[in-house]
């Protein structure tokens, strides 16, 4: 797909936003662009996008945090630098916001630069084997509960329904209908279809490879 | 079993706890616990019971006496300096012979410590969960599965023995996603709460519920007579899972997520040529003694890996009579140990042996 300048990763709580954004950003850097990813979680207190600040550092990907993730500060807070992503300029940015309406409230703050559709995406992440998702009448429920919190509409919606180190190929296209359904009662583009770059490709619309990058702290 | 689902652990706790017949919860957020009570929160009232924020952990455990001595099944869940506050709610529980679920998903301490996974609330889950002479039975999952099924039979140990129950997680079984299914029932035979305040409609003599003893000869008698029960719990609820032990030199004891690590270790250890085996306790109170004992008669080595100082170590060493060597890995405050410093342990044990 195109990617518009800015894209914001919404949706319910562990749906695999924060893997989904990482991606972006190494997707956006692989084609030339310049890049900037911006952690607006304000829920999560693990497994966060400061756990590939490394491999940002290493690639040239400007990263935005808050000096708190991964600390034993637990204090929702947001850096002021994140104003920057809103600010015009050539590079592309990626936001990656906390789940369900609670992690949203962090991008009202800043709606009043998401006005212009031309310039940002906001797609929500579906995933079909978490358990408050699994038909699309539950989607969209979270989804309106998303937009009321950060006064942003969505414009796209991301299939990356998996079963973690389970998913299969055939796990994924299952998800079709689900998809498609949800597509059409939120009234949203379907715009990608997730899946790990360690499996076939499905045969499903936009697929997107992604390389799954939260790491399970007893591997070797 | 119905199609499996992406879950957080603390997310399958809960799921699995109203699933297993719990109604009530009562609870007060804290890192890194707040989705067992978020979750509840969203679902409890769709199945019929009752999520209550509390508005403080020693509020909320004091709940939980009130709706377990109405014969209820009811959970609170906290992490570390929470159960704490609990610890004196959880006692009158025992006193008062009250079967209820505690989840306890540590982070680092002492003190208010910090958010992130440990396991150093060991020996307060398997001595000292409050004041006074008594137990309650301790179960450690190791993933986010085994959560699941385990809450299914916290609660029915709980009811069987009338006794507190606690499901000791730790950060990152709590905060980790992975696919969980859950059982439509639960396996055991359970006596009807005929002890339970529900009113005696004039028909019955009345319940009491109570830790409150005038008479010290009937004090003790009740301590005595909670003992014989424990005793029975050491004979019957051991629970532990051995993985190459058989033929092991040195064998690897962790419990949690410290387990997962370990393992790891193991399975590289043995690349390298050492015969080393692992333990992962399961019920931690009971302790599986008899497990060790027997493994005890062939190994010659033991290392305990774990996320606090040595806590476990004495469990091993009670448990073969101190007939070998007790070894640690540990980190703590917060911090987990790599599969390589368990390996590079192993390895030097494995060359003291030689």
């Amino acid at each position: 797909m195109d990617f518009k300048k800015i894209t914001i990763f919404a949706g319910h709580y562990g749906s695999g936003k924060t893997n989904l954004a990482v991606n972006l950003a190494f997707h956006h850097k692989a084609q030339g662009r310049d890049c900037t990813i911006c952690d607006l979680d304000i829920v999560n207190p693990y497994f966060r996008s400061k756990d590939s600040e490394e491999d940002f550092k290493a690639a040239g990907i400007r990263f935005i945090s808050s000096p708190f993730a991964n600390s034993n500060v637990d204090l929702p807070s947001i850096p002021a630098e994140a104003y920057s992503v809103f600010a015009k300029s050539d590079t592309y940015s990626v936001i990656d916001l906390g789940g369900d309406d609670r992690g949203s409230y962090a991008l009202g703050r800043f709606s009043e630069f998401l006005t212009d559709e031309s310039t940002y995406d906001m797609l929500m992440v579906i995933n079909q084997y978490r358990p408050d998702t699994r038909t699309p009448e539950q989607v969209l429920e979270i989804k309106k509960e998303i937009e009321d919190a950060c006064h942003v509409k969505f414009t796209g919606i991301v299939n990356n329904s998996n079963l973690g180190r389970e998913t299969t190929v055939e796990l994924i296209e299952r998800t079709r209908e689900f998809a498609d359904e949800c597509a059409k009662l939120l009234n949203l583009p379907l715009v990608m279809t997730t899946y790990s770059d360690k499996l076939e490709k499905p045969n499903m619309p936009n697929p997107f490879a992604i390389n799954i990058m939260a790491k399970d702290i007893w591997q070797v | 079993m119905a199609e499996k689902v992406l879950m957080k652990g603390n997310e399958a706790l809960a799921e699995a706890a109203m699933r297993a017949g719990c109604r009530f919860f009562f609870g007060y957020p804290i890192t890194p616990q707040t989705e067992v009570a978020a979750y509840m929160a969203k679902h409890m009232r769709k199945n019929g019971g009752t999520y209550l924020q509390a508005e403080s952990e020693i509020a909320a455990i004091n709940m939980v006496l009130g709706a377990a001595s109405a014969g209820q099944r009811v959970l609170t869940s906290s992490s570390s300096p929470g159960i704490s506050l609990k610890s004196e709610g959880i006692s009158y529980l025992a006193g008062s012979d009250l079967p209820a679920v505690i989840i306890n998903i540590q982070r680092g301490g002492p003190g208010l410590g910090g958010i992130q996974p440990s396991q150093s609330d060991y020996f307060q889950a398997t001595r000292g969960l409050g004041h006074g002479d008594f137990h309650v039975i301790v179960v450690a999952p190791s993933t986010v599965q085994e959560m699941v099924n385990l809450t299914y039979d916290a609660f029915d140990m709980a009811d069987l023995y009338r006794m507190p129950v606690m499901i000791l997680g730790d950060g990152i079984l709590g905060q980790m996603m992975e696919p969980a299914e859950f059982p439509t029932e639960s396996s055991r035979k359970l006596p009807a709460k005929d002890w339970a305040t529900t009113g005696t409609k004039g028909e019955r003599k009345k319940n009491i519920v109570n830790s409150l003893y005038l008479d010290p000869a009937e004090l003790e008698r009740t301590n005595f007579e909670r003992y014989e029960r424990y005793e029975k719990i050491k004979a019957t609820e051991q629970k532990a899972e051995c993985f190459m032990t058989e033929d092991a030199d040195i064998v690897v004891v962790a419990y949690g997520a410290a387990a997962r690590v370990a393992k790891n270790a193991v399975l590289a250890a043995r690349d390298a040529g050492i015969k080393v085996g692992i333990v992962r306790p399961i019920t931690l109170w009971p302790y599986p003694s008899d497990t060790l004992k027997e493994v005890a008669k062939t190994a010659k080595a033991f290392l305990s890996v774990e996320l606090s100082m040595g806590q476990m170590v004495e469990d091993i060493k009670l448990s073969i009579d101190c007939a070998k060597p007790v070894y640690l890995c540990n980190r703590t405050g917060g911090m987990v140990m790599k599969p390589d410093e368990v390996l590079a342990k192993i390895k030097e044990i494995s060359g003291g042996l030689k």
